[in-house]
């Protein structure tokens, strides 16, 4: 870090490090201020009177005697029932990402080892797959769905989003296979292993770094996903994204919208977590298709 | 790998994609061509004292009996694309005989939902896409300057915005812009105005969206850029100090062509979401100023009766777009394939 090339001069580490900390506040403030809001009444968080109030409380004092309320998550989470949608939120994407992961090693695998043109040109067709807006998925699949009664269950979402997860999972874990060396497993057939033994004995356990980055981005995938779960899921079975947007449409009774700020933060602090144990695999796996080209 | 195994080894993945993707947009196509079935109207005579009137009225059970024996509903060939949701010929033939100039043309042709949502989706692609980039760019040459051990909680608070739900990410923006809510009310004093809105004009509406869609995805850029300029070699940099380039020339003439093969990795990637804009406008309640062609079909599909004919125009043309955006990609890495193989 001495070296010529990386001294700076003084105005532009404290022009660049202003720029970071501006960058920074940006990125961060949303999320500090309505999980701050998030325990207050809604007299604080839209604050008619001053802004300020939101941070001191000062309607939440009046209206419920504290600094502090969990009003808000008790109505979303008890009253209205989001703790059924944080359940099926977990059900569908415990199922997506482990399904989507199963199919996506085999697929990548053999796309890595074949140097065929047609696995070149599966590639470039998951590419287009990957490009195809959900919501157009959606409009096939509702008619069909509604006829056969397969509409609103669980097993169907999870089957969808399974599909459109396999175009990214199948292009990020054949990158990751590419850089496993090929003798590894074609040393094993030499010793006389079959194709499927090589890869169950040699492969697998060398490939997990590559399967948990997948498998967090087929996680962020399922989690985050609106068009397929607001449109195929009925309203028991709903996940936490359109159980959200549900809230929104009651927002005229006095302290629904605290229900909504509360689902908000309740179904962010997961991915937070998340972050907090897989940020370097997240960064890894960001960068995987394109530093390597 | 011989052909059967590979075979057996992509069959499921393949499977999965075939039903659940490439029918679907078969299914789109052929919805595309259907359009639900009018309703069945009888025709009765009322007699009263002063002679018989006819009047018609629906038959609601063969209306439903039709309906669920032919749920497609009736072909219409083309004619729901060229209706007026959809590309409007008629419409956009009336208006541009009667328009005088280009400004008032293109003012009626965003009167058609069609045309509205295909501006706004562009506009969202080719303006948040250079954004991104540039923005990325900046933070991942700020941060690289910084103290290594500055650096992991920095890419931790950046990470933040990409990684959050969409539909929570603007929403918590909604909130945010409220005339109640901080950034709103502080509007509203710095300007004086108690009447601003973000919410309420067309042209804020827009740059409000603009705006969360550079915040959610600019993260995206700047980790793919700091990763490559890990790559960039010292050396390289310390030599074009050494024959006297600033700082500035450094820059663009070291590292900005190491970045080159990332810009378009992220120009690709950032394309294909920013086409397919759909949650922000939910969350931030926009339907009525800014729609996007996914909206189109998500207001199709939700309505009280859903519209699967007209949603699947819609999709169709959606798709197309999507085609199109992606053949110079195609091609490109269509060459570079070939060439490797030579």
């Amino acid at each position: 870090m001495s070296s010529v090339a990386h001294r700076r001069s003084s105005a532009l580490i404290v022009l660049s490090t202003g720029f970071v900390v501006l960058w920074l506040v940006i990125a961060a403030f949303p999320f500090l201020w309505t999980l701050w809001g998030s325990f207050k009444v809604q007299g604080d968080f839209f604050s008619r009177a001053d802004w300020m109030n939101a941070i001191w409380g000062t309607r939440t004092a009046v209206e419920t005697g504290g600094p502090f309320t969990g009003a808000g998550y008790e109505g979303a989470w008890i009253e209205k029932g989001f703790w059924r949608a944080a359940l099926n939120t977990l059900i569908v994407v415990f199922f997506t990402v482990v399904i989507s992961l199963t199919l996506g090693t085999l697929g990548g695998y053999a796309l890595a080892r074949s140097g065929y043109r047609y696995a070149f040109w599966l590639l470039m067709l998951a590419l287009v797959f990957r490009a195809m807006p959900h919501i157009t998925l959606v409009s096939g699949y509702l008619l069909p769905f509604f006829e056969w009664n397969l509409w609103g269950y669980k097993t169907t979402a999870i089957i969808v989003l399974v599909a459109i997860n396999q175009p990214f999972t199948l292009w990020m874990l054949h990158s990751f296979f590419l850089n496993i060396p090929k003798d590894l497993d074609e040393s094993a057939m030499v010793d006389g292993c079959t194709r499927f033994q090589a890869f169950r004995h040699v492969i697998i356990p060398v490939m997990w770094p590559g399967v948990v980055t997948t498998g967090l981005f087929s996680f962020l995938l399922a989690y985050n996903d609106f068009a397929v779960t607001a449109m195929l899921l009925s309203r028991e079975n709903q996940t936490m994204v359109p159980a959200i947007a549900g809230f929104l449409g009651s927002t005229f009774e006095e302290g629904n919208v605290m229900f909504a700020v509360a689902a908000v933060v309740s179904a962010t602090a997961p991915l937070f977590v998340l972050i907090v144990f897989f940020q370097r695999q997240i960064v890894s796996g960001l960068t995987a298709g394109a530093v390597k080209g | 790998m011989p052909h059967r195994t590979f075979l057996w080894f992509i069959l499921p993945s393949l499977l999965a994609m075939i039903l659940f993707i490439a029918l679907p947009i078969g299914s789109v196509l052929v919805q595309s061509l259907y359009v639900e079935h009018e309703q069945v109207l009888i025709e009765t005579e009322t007699c009263g004292p002063f002679g018989c009137t006819p009047s018609v009225s629906v038959d609601q059970n063969a209306t439903r009996a039709l309906r669920e024996a032919q749920p497609l509903g009736r072909f219409n060939g083309l004619r729901t694309y060229t209706d007026r949701n959809h590309l409007a010929f008629a419409e956009v033939a009336a208006a541009w005989s009667g328009s005088d100039g280009w400004v008032d043309f293109g003012g009626r042709l965003m009167n058609l939902p069609f045309y509205k949502a295909l501006a706004f989706t562009l506009a969202y692609t080719f303006i948040v896409t250079p954004f991104v980039i540039i923005l990325g760019l900046a933070i991942a040459l700020a941060v690289n300057g910084l103290p290594r051990m500055l650096k992991g909680p920095t890419i931790f608070v950046s990470l933040l915005p990409m990684i959050v739900t969409p539909l929570v990410g603007s929403l918590i923006l909604f909130w945010m812009i409220d005339a109640d809510g901080i950034i709103g009310a502080t509007l509203q004093r710095l300007t004086g105005n108690s009447d601003l809105s973000l919410k309420a004009s067309p042209a804020l509406t827009w740059l409000t969206l603009f705006l969360y869609g550079i915040w959610s995805s600019s993260p995206f850029a700047f980790i793919v850029f700091y990763a490559g300029l890990q790559t960039v070699p010292g050396e390289t940099l310390e030599a074009a100090q050494i024959d006297g380039a600033t700082r500035w020339q450094r820059v663009r003439y070291v590292t900005i062509p190491y970045m080159a093969p990332l810009v378009v990795f992220i120009l690709l990637i950032q394309l294909m979401d920013n086409f397919r804009v759909f949650e922000a406008i939910v969350g931030l309640s926009a339907q009525a100023n800014a729609s996007s062609l996914s909206i189109l079909i998500y207001s199709d599909l939700r309505g009280d009766v859903a519209q699967f004919g007209s949603a699947a125009a819609t999709s169709m043309m959606t798709i197309i777009g999507v085609a199109i955006l992606l053949t110079p990609v195609l091609i490109r890495t269509w060459r570079d394939f070939n060439r490797k193989r030579v």
